[in-house]
């Protein structure tokens, strides 16, 4: 079964359109990142998925309508959207009593357990720790819910390098299980490029790209044409062309490795990289990508 | 309605591992009024305070009272009781107003509040739902305040009274008249009863039209909750020369129905005669408030599936 399931998801707020007609379907144990330019429609899809906020078009996550059946799929559903929305005056002890009161499947031990390896005290108001802290009991809490979905929206914005990356090994090593789906979103697309197992650009509320990372690493290639070559490697149609130091770095679609490798030194691109070539092709998106 | 979405493949062990784990909803409920009281510690903290404060006048006031007592028992019966008692019902009054305030503030910013510190998002990824939320800010100023309220004022009654016959015995004077003239366990009850019908249910729109307000402005809350019912007094005079509404209001305020049998001073007053409950729960006043309580609670719940962080 599909873990969730859109066809033709739209939202508009006013005139604005922030979803135009999304079809979507993530099966259970990807992790999916959801990469796209500010404004263009991340936010919006993943509270439609969490049952935030009402949306026109078809939408089932593990089998239920997330605007109707809130409370219910949250049993099986967590997220952390954004950092700091913890409420400044709970303190560590409470924020444990009150999810172990009312979450069926929080394991308290399991999160005293998360905790124990920070610095975190339990007497803590949330007000007394520091971004990063609050990150990690946020992340603790999430981690001791045995959910089938985790839905992440920056949830590691304004975080230090030491902290992100801490945030990122802590899910893999101990949360990911092949079995639960992981949806997450980021401007810091380099740092969980190796975690991802799934990628989809969005833009202007629309899907432009959805691969999974083996379909990636195989049909895109970037070289770095030697100059004699360039002529040559412009005739196969690059999707993008770049300089970098003097020489050209074209990005290919579908095109044969070994006839690449003939121009030049033949590399996957990054998903940064990537995404502001097929956000650069499309016309007007001057609009800041912010990667 | 996709037929496979209802055979979610789960586990024999797995379901046996969850079924036990189920969590009632009396369970969420009493969270998430523990949580409410976690974050707004006035709702005991001031009544508290306030009794305290009470208290320890009242500490400095027993000076006078061997005179005072004396003096007292020069007077009729009635004068007698209504001076033993005044400082009673003072204390009761008093602490019951700031429940009322409490209550009112409380309810301006109880589904203000997580909107604005963004912790909505995290309440929401929880599997409470908003019928339990909106209904557990309720409960505050309609259960909570009330029976905290009644707890801590028998409580500083007793206290004083105690103080009282320690300060009389010492001055070798009797306690009889002092204990004959309050009824301390009829006080209670009154007082309980004017509690649940006065402030739980009479006053039950008011805090309901809080609660909506707190749910729907974006800001000043404060404002939006006052300004359109001067406005519709204010429209109402001027195209009808009536007043109708706020009379309306100022019934509500003042207790109404509720209130005119046990309203402020005579609120101790020990004739059960004055226990006019049957009357009360006929009177359409009541129900009507209720009625229009249930919508307003019903549209701040449904209003919270649509709000996000302001």
């Amino acid at each position: 079964m599909a873990c969730i399931e859109a066809r033709g998801l739209c939202k508009a707020f006013g005139t604005t359109v922030a979803l135009d007609g999304i079809d979507l379907r993530v099966e259970e144990g990807r992790i999916l990142g959801l990469i796209g330019p500010n404004g263009a429609g991340k936010t919006t899809a993943l509270n439609a998925i969490l049952g935030l906020t009402p949306y026109r078009g078809e939408l089932k996550v593990l089998g239920r309508d997330p605007w109707t059946e809130r409370d219910q799929l949250m049993r099986d559903v967590c997220f952390i959207a954004d950092v700091a929305v913890l409420p400044r005056w709970l303190r560590v002890s409470q924020a444990l009593d009150y999810v172990a009161g009312v979450h069926p499947r929080f394991d308290r031990a399991k999160a005293e357990g998360f905790l124990a390896k920070t610095t975190i005290r339990h007497a803590s108001r949330v007000r007394e720790l520091s971004k990063g802290m609050v990150v990690q009991l946020h992340l603790a809490l999430v981690m001791a819910i045995d959910a089938k979905l985790l839905v992440l929206d920056e949830p590691t914005l304004g975080l230090d390098i030491l902290y992100r990356k801490q945030f990122y090994d802590s899910l893999l090593n101990d949360y990911y299980d092949r079995s639960r789906t992981i949806v997450v979103t980021t401007h810091q697309v380099e740092e969980i490029q190796n975690v991802l197992t799934d990628v989809m650009f969005i833009n202007r509320g629309r899907i432009v790209l959805n691969c999974s990372m083996e379909e990636f690493e195989s049909r895109y290639l970037e070289v770095m044409v030697n100059p004699e070559h360039v002529a040559a490697a412009r005739a196969l149609k690059p999707i993008h062309e770049r300089q970098v130091l003097g020489r050209s770095l074209l990005l290919f679609d579908h095109v044969d490795r070994q006839q690449l490798a003939a121009l030049g030194d033949v590399r996957t691109p990054s998903i940064a990289d990537l995404f502001v070539a097929v956000l650069g092709n499309q016309a007007g998106a001057a609009q800041g990508a912010a990667i | 309605m996709n037929t496979q979405s209802n055979a979610v493949p789960e586990s024999p062990l797995d379901s046996q591992v969850i079924a036990p784990a189920a969590i009632s909803a009396t369970r969420r409920m009493y969270w998430s009024v523990q949580r409410e009281l976690w974050e707004s510690r006035s709702i005991y903290i001031a009544p508290l305070a306030v009794a305290a404060l009470t208290l320890f006048g009242f500490l400095i006031s027993t000076i006078h009272l061997p005179d005072k007592m004396r003096a007292a028992l020069a007077l009729d019966p009635v004068q007698q009781h209504e001076v033993i008692e005044q400082p009673y019902s003072f204390a009761a009054l008093l602490i019951m107003g700031t429940a009322f305030i409490v209550g009112v503030f409380y309810c301006l910013d109880a589904l203000h509040a997580e909107r604005r510190d963004r912790s909505i998002l995290f309440w929401k990824s929880l599997p409470v739902s908003d019928l339990t939320t909106v209904l557990s800010k309720a409960s505050i100023p309609l259960v909570v305040l009330p029976l905290l309220s009644f707890a801590i004022i028998v409580a500083t009654q007793l206290i004083m009274l105690l103080l009282s016959t320690a300060v009389l015995l010492g001055s070798g004077l009797s306690v009889a008249k002092l204990w004959t003239q309050l009824p301390l366990f009829q006080m209670s009850l009154m007082l309980l009863y004017h509690l649940l019908a006065v402030h739980a249910l009479w006053y039950a729109p008011i805090y309901g039209w809080l609660l909506l307000v707190s749910g729907w402005a974006r800001r000043a809350a404060f404002l939006w909750a006052g300004l359109p019912l001067l406005a519709i007094c204010v429209v109402e005079k001027i195209a009808f020369n009536t007043s109708h509404f706020a009379a309306m209001l100022e019934s509500r305020l003042s207790g109404g129905a509720a209130g005119a049998s046990t309203a402020s001073g005579s609120v101790l007053m020990p004739p059960m005669t004055q226990l006019t409950a049957g009357q009360f729960l006929i009177s359409p006043g009541l129900w009507i408030g209720l009625g229009v309580a249930a919508a307003f609670l019903a549209a701040a719940v449904r209003l919270r599936r649509y709000q996000g962080p302001i």
